[in-house]
């Protein structure tokens, strides 16, 4: 391993249903919830974390400034460190990144990290659409913001029309084989997919994630911890982090070379000189359906302007492709945006442990989790492995 | 451990920012301090921030904070929704790591458009206590009067807190309350704002930014003359419910001091200087207690916040980084061969971090 530091090892995962709304239990139930199934899979009591690392999208989203204040003591933080991540829609993964950090860097054994997030509570419309005083907003929403960039790369690869509707329908697909995806629509047919409303074109509203209440929990330890674990642990092989400026001239915004230099990073210190046939599953931050074909191409995965025909050819379904995207059924499926990143890291971990049940990719020995957040500035991305590295 | 030093800082609090950005405020800040220690961005190995969309009233406000940074070629970087010293600690641990040696630290933090004793509101329970929107100024107040009440301090103790901050703040340009012939009889003489608290017992509220340089190792060495080693550093959460502690102790700190010294080999009565992130002059005196800085029995005299501490200047987000950054500046100056900061978050001191630095 290309990286220094000491190994770390996903010692359990913990996910709640994601669902509209988890009306049932409060924020601080959320948190809980995941953070106990996380420390039951890893076979650990609270006495045994270290440390906590949250993560979470923005504080307007259920209206409470600084959660993990509050949140302290349903994590069983109390006498403990806990650490706030917030890197826009790539929380999840840095977060996670974050608490493996603390591990790589000897400081704690054992971390506990999470990410949630509970859109009920507050109204995201408006906690993203406060006036402000020295811009103008154009109130286009993320869609808005994405979907010329999607047309960008349409034209430049020369990709059919309806490429992210078949992306769409396979993540809603695979969603079915996930007892945790919020979306579970067993009757849609692929023409329903087309024929969805326009949103912001040319995402329709079938190619774009839901809004829901999540929380997404891991247990993270030492090498020590990992090889005490008696049942499967996920190794790290690779972690980076990647940021660039929003705007500025010359931007490829289609394949944003933080993109490109995170995936660079994460690859070389996993040992992978060839992403496509190194990997046995990807989950991959995809909210617009559109980024499938876009990401594939970014980290790697197929030439330039050649994604689309992964998609086109089924190289990325759970049956029969040979790089499975987002078997969990993705953000497409599920997306409570704090915890939308740490979700795929946590698949990544779950498939390679051989414990993605219904979606589990036979034989998956090294997965690839990826998040991104901004205007595809912020990038977060791991690799592990079923092998210690 | 590695070695991880405090090579540079740069600083900026006033009263209001009312015409400025984020990023209008952090470029000379980041710039000033990368230029000390000659460094470009694509020297820094790995960047974090701390800021709070809150007070921007902006969700995902850091993202464009980012353009004071200069982040093109793409840079490792993180972020966290607390105050810069837990970005400090991040980029500390990350140095831990032995990938990078260096790092960009800043924060920044501007309460001046809205009400910053309401908005602090709504960090209390989401369920039971902030829709009763108690302001931080009487929660404060709460923590000092049970203070009182247990007879561990007085009025006048409090007040002599006050001018301890007020005359120490003479000649910091970074604070907003300084008076050199202040006196106790003065600061009693102001009317009390949310009883028993006076105005100059409580922080005075700035905006404002920091921006630290991290190097490692020899990396330090030749940057810096004398860098000012990070010799411990821990933090600790206590319970959130103000009703659950007692508020006139903070064990987090005690905590968080006791892991910081472990690494450090020295306690923090041991240091010459302690810069304090207090919101009030109360607080000022749990923490002094619960870090067992002056009095318990070392015959050690620790100057507490000579640059007048968080009292004479207190930036929402970065009053935590300015303590590491003063504190570092007193080392490096010659001023003091130990020294502690401390930084602080959430209602009543309930969440600690303590630095203890030292000089080669």
């Amino acid at each position: 391993m290309g990286t220094l530091g000491e190994r770390t090892a996903v010692l359990g995962v913990g996910q709640t249903k994601y669902q509209s709304t988890r009306g049932d239990v409060s924020i601080a139930g959320l948190v809980r919830e995941a953070a106990l199934r996380a420390l039951e899979d890893a076979a650990c009591t609270w006495a045994d974390v270290d440390a906590v690392v949250i993560g979470k999208a923005p504080d307007f989203f259920e209206g409470l400034m600084m959660p993990e204040l509050f949140l302290a003591d349903a994590l069983g933080c109390v006498g403990k460190p806990i650490l706030r991540v917030h890197t826009a829609g790539s929380v999840g993964g840095s977060t996670a990144l974050v608490a493996a950090s603390l591990i790589q860097g000897r400081i704690h054994r054992r971390v506990l990290t999470i990410g949630f997030e509970k859109q009920s509570e507050s109204n995201a419309t408006w906690a993203l659409s406060l006036p402000q005083p020295f811009s103008v907003s154009i109130n286009a929403g993320a869609g808005g913001y994405f979907s010329p960039i999607i047309r960008r790369y349409m034209a430049r690869s020369g990709a059919p029309e309806l490429i992210g509707c078949m992306v769409a329908f396979k993540d809603r697909q695979h969603a079915l084989r996930n007892p945790y995806a919020h979306l579970q629509q067993p009757d849609l047919t692929f023409d329903q997919v087309v024929e969805a409303p326009m949103l912001w074109d040319p995402i329709r509203f079938s190619e774009t994630c839901p809004s829901s209440d999540g929380a997404c929990a891991m247990v993270l330890g030492d090498e020590e911890a990992g090889d005490a674990a008696e049942g499967p642990v996920a190794w790290v092989h690779g972690t980076a982090m990647r940021s660039e400026a929003n705007n500025f001239p010359g931007r490829d915004e289609v394949s944003p070379q933080a993109s490109r230099d995170c995936a660079a990073e994460v690859f070389a210190k996993a040992g992978i000189t060839d992403p496509r046939s190194e990997i046995d599953v990807a989950e991959m931050y995809v909210p617009f359906s559109w980024y499938e074909p876009m990401w594939l191409e970014s980290l790697g995965f197929a030439e330039r302007d050649h994604g689309w025909r992964m998609v086109e050819d089924g190289s990325t379904n759970l049956d029969g492709g040979d790089l499975p995207v987002n078997c969990s059924g993705g953000v497409l499926s599920s997306n409570p945006i704090g915890a939308s990143g740490m979700i795929r890291f946590a698949e990544a971990a779950l498939q390679v442990r051989g414990m993605a049940g219904g979606h589990q990719v036979e034989g998956a020995r090294r997965a690839f989790g990826h998040a991104y957040g901004g205007g595809a500035q912020y990038f977060a991305m791991w690799v592990v492995g079923a092998d210690k590295p | 451990m590695r070695e991880v030093a405090v090579v540079s800082s740069a600083i900026h609090q006033v009263e209001a920012l009312t015409f400025t950005t984020d990023v209008q405020l952090m470029v000379p800040l980041i710039n000033e301090a990368r230029d000390a220690v000659g460094l470009t961005q694509a020297d820094i190995g790995f960047t974090c921030s701390g800021s709070s969309d809150f007070l921007a009233g902006q969700g995902f406000s850091f993202v464009q904070t980012l353009d004071a940074v200069g982040a093109f070629p793409p840079i490792a970087e993180s972020h966290v929704e607390m105050d810069g010293a837990f970005a400090l600690y991040e980029a500390w641990v990350k140095l831990q790591i032995g990938e990078v040696d260096t790092a960009l630290v800043y924060s920044y933090g501007k309460s001046s458009p809205g009400s910053r004793r309401d908005v602090l509101a709504v960090q209390l329970d989401p369920y039971t206590v902030a829709p009763l929107w108690p302001d931080a100024h009487s929660v404060a107040a709460l923590q000092a009067r049970l203070l009182l009440e247990s007879s561990a301090v007085t009025v006048e103790e409090l007040a002599a807190i006050a001018v301890r901050s007020q005359r120490n703040a003479v000649g910091n340009p970074n604070a907003l309350r300084a008076s050199a012939d202040v006196t106790v009889d003065d600061v009693l003489a102001g009317a009390v704002v949310a009883d028993p608290l006076r105005a100059t017992d409580l922080s005075a509220e700035a905006d404002g930014g920091c921006a630290v340089v991290l190097a490692a190792g020899d990396r330090a060495r030749s940057l810096c003359e004398r860098p000012a080693w990070i010799r411990g550093i821990d933090h600790r959460i206590d319970a959130h419910g103000l009703g659950v502690r007692d508020l006139t102790l903070a064990p987090s700190a005690a905590l968080a001091a006791g892991k910081a010294a472990e690494r450090a080999g020295f306690a923090a009565d041991a240091v010459d200087v302690a810069e304090l992130h207090a919101a009030s002059t109360a607080q000022a005196h749990v923490l002094a207690v619960a870090m067992g800085l002056g009095g318990t029995g070392s015959g050690n005299e620790v100057r507490i916040d000579p640059s007048g501490g968080s009292l004479a200047a207190d930036t929402l987000m970065a009053a935590g980084l300015v303590r590491i950054a003063e504190a570092a500046r007193c080392v490096s100056r010659g001023d003091a061969d130990r020294a502690l900061a401390h930084a602080s978050s959430g209602p009543c001191l309930q969440q600690n971090l303590v630095c203890l630095l030292g000089g080669e």
